[in-house]
């Protein structure tokens, strides 16, 4: 079950090696996005993600906010 | 979105995966960092007038009114200690009956941007809802500053 971090959890898994991953569609994405964060939007997860990302470290994701 | 996406990856066997809930709206509203095209550019919360004065919902509208005057201004944000805002004044509500309180003459509740808001977005607002200005404030509500369509305009003109 993936676990629901903040912000500060963000930090110390990133430092740690996690990968960031936006979920957003491309133009929210290539506007803004956090430091170092991959994109993989939502719809392209089940073709790109294994290609794009490690299996073997963390993974966070995240979009605007809750919605 | 991200529920969405983080159950999805974990369904493809990805065995560490964590949801950052409060996503891109929470780390911009903390003013962290970002990367990309909106990056270099200035936003609402760098032009915003840090200075606007400030008054509590209990004064004496005539006293607050002359003192925004002396420094300049004719605005003034309503917040209580803690700077969560509860109103604005422009021009149009200190001219009101100085015996009033002014949590009787605020404009209550006014519409508050976070600092991130890129500066062309705040233009286009601002002109579509006749704003001359507008509150900006953190996402737990405490205010900034104040920002003026004038200063949002001569930004823009500068970062071309």
């Amino acid at each position: 079950m993936p676990k629901e971090i903040r912000r500060e959890e963000v930090r110390k898994l990133v430092a740690a090696g996690a990968q960031l991953v936006e979920v957003l569609p491309s133009p929210e994405y290539e506007e803004d996005h956090l430091p170092g964060a991959i994109h993989v939007p939502l719809r392209k997860i089940d073709s790109d993600a294994r290609t794009v990302l490690d299996g073997g470290r963390p993974v966070i994701v995240y979009c605007w906010d809750t919605a | 979105m991200s529920p969405r996406a983080a159950w999805r990856l974990e369904s493809l066997g990805f065995s560490e995966v964590y949801d950052y809930v409060d996503g891109k709206n929470d780390w911009m509203s903390a003013g962290l960092p970002t990367e990309g095209t909106n990056a270099q550019h200035p936003r609402a919360g760098d032009v915003a007038r840090k200075d606007v004065p400030t008054c509590a919902l209990t004064e004496k509208l005539g006293d607050v009114k002359a003192r925004v005057r002396a420094q300049g201004w004719d605005a003034v944000v309503v917040v209580n200690a803690s700077r969560v805002v509860f109103g604005l004044l422009r021009a149009k509500e200190l001219e009101k009956d100085p015996e009033l309180l002014i949590e009787q003459a605020m404009r209550p509740g006014p519409s508050t941007f976070r600092t991130f808001v890129a500066l062309h977005e705040m233009l286009h607002k601002m002109v579509d809802h006749k704003l001359e200005s507008s509150v900006i404030s953190t996402s737990d509500g405490r205010l900034v500053g104040l920002l003026l369509q004038e200063d949002v305009a001569a930004a823009l003109e500068k970062d071309k």
